[in-house]
């Protein structure tokens, strides 16, 4: 009996070799420097001809995205124009020519942001972080933001009074999937108990409340938005020293879009005239001591 | 029956199922799609990257499953003889088992445990374990409870009324003969449509995921994330469907078994 599983497993595993073995080149490398098109609006590769489609997952929570809620949206509402990556966006829609009514956003949920094949949107802005591996299946703008990670505990439990990245070793993280937070968990404050890892930052949070966790690594900005207004009693430990190169967040296109380059160009210029260095200290704080 | 209509049938059964999977496979690989869904989805780097840790995880499922199976199996047969209890004293308790079959079987498993592992805890009272496995365990055991007790109870209600009635009449009492005449023939009976289950419950120790536990689903959801690539799920499949089939393999000589002895007896 005990035999049975481990042949079956061999079958199958050979029978996957077999079909993914020899894999050639075939596929049509789209990659990286797509076509120096004309950024103008009008030949611009747009999913409905004349609008810029914006994706991100809802709810979409402050202090990325503000205003009052309205149905679809949750929490907040990304026409308003308010918090950070709302504004972003509808400065990036600005350079390329298009007027406020003509950017439509959308419901993307992350999980499916990199779903092979073609995409609902033309771009995606939902705290994305870079990383190469990923940059095989979607292409991603240059940053509109870099950060840094940071530690939301409850006052007064044991790891509130921890003090460096050493002491934190002993203690229960949640983290939601699919962010470099848990990166960060696994490879720099490597914890003697295995993180929690939940498919949204409200189960993650959720389970923080109820002490399921002691601690909850997300980027610095989520951190503020979820010590203030998410767990009674929140607090931000601190912040978490980079290692390596900087964290940033990116756009996500489908894989090979034209429209890649004529957004970089606009992030470049609206970098350059200082408008994201104003949007970051209107939407995001950024200050919270480093943990050592 | 010829030996040749034999033969001719094994041919034609051959020749259908090797055109059938061969149009497949050219639909599926013609695809404008196929050499990106063959990258995303079936990467064998990604695979052998992927496979070592989306195992250990996937021993935390085997624990879970494990462990759920051995209460479901008492608790189970418990609330079957429960519903079974004959007389009108009796109806309060019937009349819960079946609310509670009805409500365990009416709610998704997923929201059972979402309920339990994120509620429970939430009531801070100090006794309540925290731990979001435990939860899991607890959630799959009330659902799976509520089918496996139908199972039971289908094969009580399949041993034959006289057999009750004849182990009465030589003095045995209710009791007795439930636990010495009837279950022994029901619980023979239901062997293969409660494996069926058990092939359930196996797939559904990864709703335990849900809480933030990680095992084979979590931890092949966390690689696909960070490289955004899906291979890691044909992973975490192969793993369930190596544990699964051999299971199913076996459900299905225990019923051609029984088959072969009854109708031995019967002839």
């Amino acid at each position: 009996m005990r035999r049975a599983p481990a042949i079956l497993l061999i079958a199958l595993l050979s029978i996957l070799a077999a079909g993914c073995g020899g894999s050639s080149n075939k596929a049509s490398d789209t990659t990286g420097t797509a076509a120096a098109a004309s950024c103008d609006k009008g030949s611009l590769n747009l999913v409905n001809a004349g609008q810029l489609t914006v994706g991100t997952d809802n709810p979409a929570y402050p202090p990325w995205f503000g205003g009052a809620e309205k149905a679809p949206w949750k929490v907040s509402n990304p026409y308003s124009g308010q918090g950070y990556e709302s504004a972003v966006a509808y400065a990036v829609a600005s350079k390329l020519g298009f007027t406020k009514p003509e950017v439509k956003w959308i419901v993307v949920p992350f999980n499916t942001s990199f779903a092979p094949g073609a995409k609902k949107f033309d771009l995606d802005i939902n705290q994305t972080s870079f990383k190469p591996v990923r940059a095989k299946a979607v292409d991603f703008s240059d940053s509109y933001y870099d950060l840094n990670q940071a530690l939301v505990v409850v006052k007064g439990t044991p790891i509130a009074s921890a003090t460096s990245i050493a002491a934190l070793k002993p203690y229960k993280f949640g983290v939601q999937l699919g962010t470099t937070s848990y990166d960060y968990i696994v490879n720099n404050i490597k914890p003697s108990k295995k993180p929690s890892v939940f498919d949204t930052n409200d189960a993650a949070v959720a389970a923080l409340k109820n002490k399921q966790v002691d601690g909850l690594v997300v980027d610095l900005p989520t951190a503020f938005y979820i010590s203030a207004a998410q767990v009674p009693n929140g607090k931000i430990l601190g912040q978490f020293p980079t290692v390596g190169t900087p964290e940033h967040l990116g756009m996500v296109f489908e894989k090979g879009n034209s429209l890649v380059s004529c957004v970089n160009d606009a992030l470049a210029q609206l970098r350059a005239d200082g408008t994201l260095k104003s949007l970051e200290a209107k939407w995001l704080q950024a200050d919270a001591p480093v943990l050592k | 029956m010829a030996g040749g209509e034999g033969r001719r049938g094994v041919t034609v059964a051959l020749l259908s199922t090797v055109v059938f999977f061969t149009l497949l496979a050219v639909a599926i690989t013609h695809a404008p799609g196929w050499p990106e869904v063959k990258r995303t989805f079936f990467n064998w780097d990604e695979f052998r990257a992927s496979m070592p840790e989306i195992s250990r995880a996937f021993l935390l499922n085997v624990k879970i499953f494990l462990i759920a199976e051995a209460f479901i199996l008492v608790l189970a047969l418990v609330l079957a003889i429960v519903r079974s209890l004959p007389g009108p004293v009796f109806f309060p308790m019937r009349a819960l088992g079946i609310a509670y079959a009805d409500f365990f079987r009416g709610v998704p498993t997923v929201l059972v445990i979402a309920l339990l592992g994120f509620g429970a805890p939430a009531l801070q009272l100090s006794w309540v374990p925290l731990s979001t496995t435990f939860w899991g365990i607890v959630a799959l055991v009330l659902v799976y409870t509520a089918y496996v007790s139908e199972v039971y109870r289908a094969g009580i209600e399949s041993v034959h009324r006289s057999q009750d009635a004849a182990a009465r009449s030589l003095g045995l009492t209710h009791w007795q003969s439930l636990s010495r005449v009837v279950l022994p023939q029901a619980v023979r009976r239901v062997i293969p449509p409660l494996l069926n289950d058990f092939i359930g419950l196996q797939k559904d120790t990864a709703l335990v995921g849900f809480l933030g536990s990680v095992e084979a689903f979590k931890q092949s959801q966390i690689d696909a994330a960070a490289t955004f690539n899906y291979t890691p799920f044909v992973a975490a499949a192969v793993l369930f469907v190596a544990l699964t089939i051999p299971l199913a393999r076996f459900t299905d000589w225990l019923v051609l078994r029984d088959r072969r002895r009854r109708h031995a007896a019967g002839t």
